[in-house]
């Protein structure tokens, strides 16, 4: 998949779903991308280095969310 | 006088034990008088305020600290885990308190200097608390500010040559035990292959894309030292396939009283002389050994690694000298579905660098098993009780072996595959037809 077309389905998506829930399991972004998940890998990593995605972890599993968005990080003063 | 009373905290220092306690008082202490003049980069009394908050949960008998967050540094998705307390207002010390894991050198050999400089960086940006070492062996540095994070991994990375350890869904910092470098039991070089994976895994270490932790250790033999088969994900334990070498003249030695046993461990009390028929032959778990002649003797095919009569007699038994390496899968802690050991899937390899059967023929397609079959927060070995053995060895493309068996078969069903079967499962509906009416 494309990663300009992969930024656009997943941002779509995770924000479709932000009113419910705003972090996600690595898993539920392969399934939104539609693809294995170790070439789902290298587009998420992509995504977090162009800080469309942040990684949230709660140090024994880690999720990811659109950046800035969840309560968490205005709760925090981290926004 | 302290900042907070903390008379439940107190209470534990009267405990036989040293207390941690004492530990934090005492660095509280230490950041007050400042007798180093540093420049404290987070609040100076953070350790005062952490006292305060425990005694506050020993008081309310819950916790006040809010579990992760988003905090990390750049491109990393592990290594620093986010705490954050719920009291700011009361505790503001202790408003961020986050954890940093340090991958510790292999088999945690370190010099004191490194050892000193990781010290100042931690006095200089965080609380000066440690724990040595968290229970995956990475060096835990507790309690900073976020903006202290990317100082602290750069002055890591750049001046000390050091990396971070991995948390959440990530491989973890592999764990060895100190190996060929100081023991005579390894069976293969314990620190060159947990360095080469950690290398060659920096991705997994570093972005989190699995579906729960996975953890590497690696023990030279079955002494099993960082207890690889009960603590990780897939375990390297060192073995041989010759037999034990015996030096006839040093048994006679251990025999004679002339060697202490055990390497003269047990030498702090008068147990008596030594027996090889009680301490040694009789306490063997497959009764492998016997004394011929004033020789002892041992029927290899019967022996399952125990190592008790190496550990006992180390100088007159040894390890074999064709090594290698057992791998064994899935072992957990209690978290999500009950402890679990760890269970063997592959009884010898040969470890020779570059180590690529190790890392294609074992860890890789077992990654990829997991990564795609496994449900979010499953680890390996739930994995193996969910899906079985039998897909694992699927998976692995290895034949099935009797080592692999744990305990007698519990599931009374047995599902054939089509090419298992003589002829197939295919029918021909018109030959059917011909015999069975609708």
């Amino acid at each position: 998949m494309d990663y300009e077309e992969a930024k656009v389905k997943v941002t779509e998506e995770l924000t479709k779903k932000l009113k419910t829930k705003s972090k996600f399991y690595f898993n539920d972004l392969a399934k939104i991308l539609g693809e294995k998940p170790r070439a789902a890998k290298k587009i998420v990593n992509q995504l977090v280095q162009d800080g469309v995605l942040e990684y949230w972890s709660s140090g024994s599993t880690s999720m990811y969310g659109l950046a800035g968005t969840g309560k968490q990080a205005h709760a925090e003063h981290e926004d | 006088m302290a900042k907070h009373e903390t008379p439940m905290l107190d209470q534990l220092e009267s405990g036989p034990w040293p207390s941690f306690v004492s530990d934090l008082k005492q660095q509280a202490e230490v950041r007050a008088k400042n007798e180093a003049n540093i420049e404290f980069q987070i609040p100076q009394d953070v350790v005062e305020d952490l006292l305060g908050v425990l005694e506050l949960s020993y008081k309310h008998g819950r916790t006040h600290w809010k579990h992760g967050g988003i905090v990390g540094v750049f491109g990393y998705g592990g290594g620093v885990i986010g705490r954050y307390c719920d009291q700011p207002e009361q505790f503001p010390g202790v408003a961020h308190f986050h954890t940093l894991r340090v991958n510790q050198p292999s088999g945690k050999f370190y010099t004191t200097k490194y050892l000193r400089e990781l010290c100042d960086l931690w006095d200089l940006r965080g609380s000066g608390l440690t724990n040595m070492h968290g229970s995956t062996g990475d060096i835990v540095f507790l309690g900073t500010t976020t903006p202290q994070l990317e100082e602290i991994f750069y002055e890591l990375t750049h001046k000390y040559n050091q990396d971070l350890g991995g948390s959440g869904s990530n491989l973890r910092t592999p764990s060895d035990c100190i190996g060929q470098a100081r023991c005579e039991f390894a069976c293969y070089d314990t620190h060159d292959l947990c360095y080469n994976l950690t290398e060659e895994y920096q991705d997994e270490l570093h972005r989190p894309a699995f579906p729960y932790k996975f953890k590497f250790k690696f023990d030279g033999c079955p002494n099993c030292c960082v207890a690889s088969i009960a603590r990780s994900d897939l375990s390297f334990i060192g073995t041989w396939r010759d037999n034990i070498k015996i030096d006839a003249e040093a048994v006679a030695a251990y025999i004679g009283g002339e060697i202490p046993p055990n390497g003269g461990a047990h030498s702090g009390r008068d147990w008596g002389p030594f027996d090889i028929q009680k301490e040694v032959i009789d306490l063997c778990p497959t009764h492998c050994m016997w004394m011929e002649d004033g020789k002892l003797m041992i029927n290899n095919k019967e022996c399952n690694r125990c190592m008790h009569c190496i550990n006992v007699m180390p100088r007159a038994l040894h390890i074999g000298d064709d090594r290698g390496v057992t791998i064994l899968a899935g072992a957990k802690a209690p978290i999500l579905d009950g402890a679990q050991m760890a269970t063997l899937i592959i009884p010898f390899m040969k470890v020779e660098p570059p180590y690529t059967d190790i890392k294609e023929k074992v860890i890789e397609p077992i990654w990829d098993w997991w990564m795609e079959e496994g449900k979010n927060r499953e680890r390996l070995g739930e994995l193996m009780k969910r899906q079985g053995l039998q897909k694992l060895i699927e998976v692995l493309g290895v034949n099935p072996d009797p080592r692999m068996v744990q305990e007698p078969r519990s599931n009374p069903y047995i599902f054939w595959k089509e090419d298992e079967v003589p002829g197939g499962f295919k029918r021909d509906i018109n030959e059917f037809r011909k015999y069975h009416q609708r």
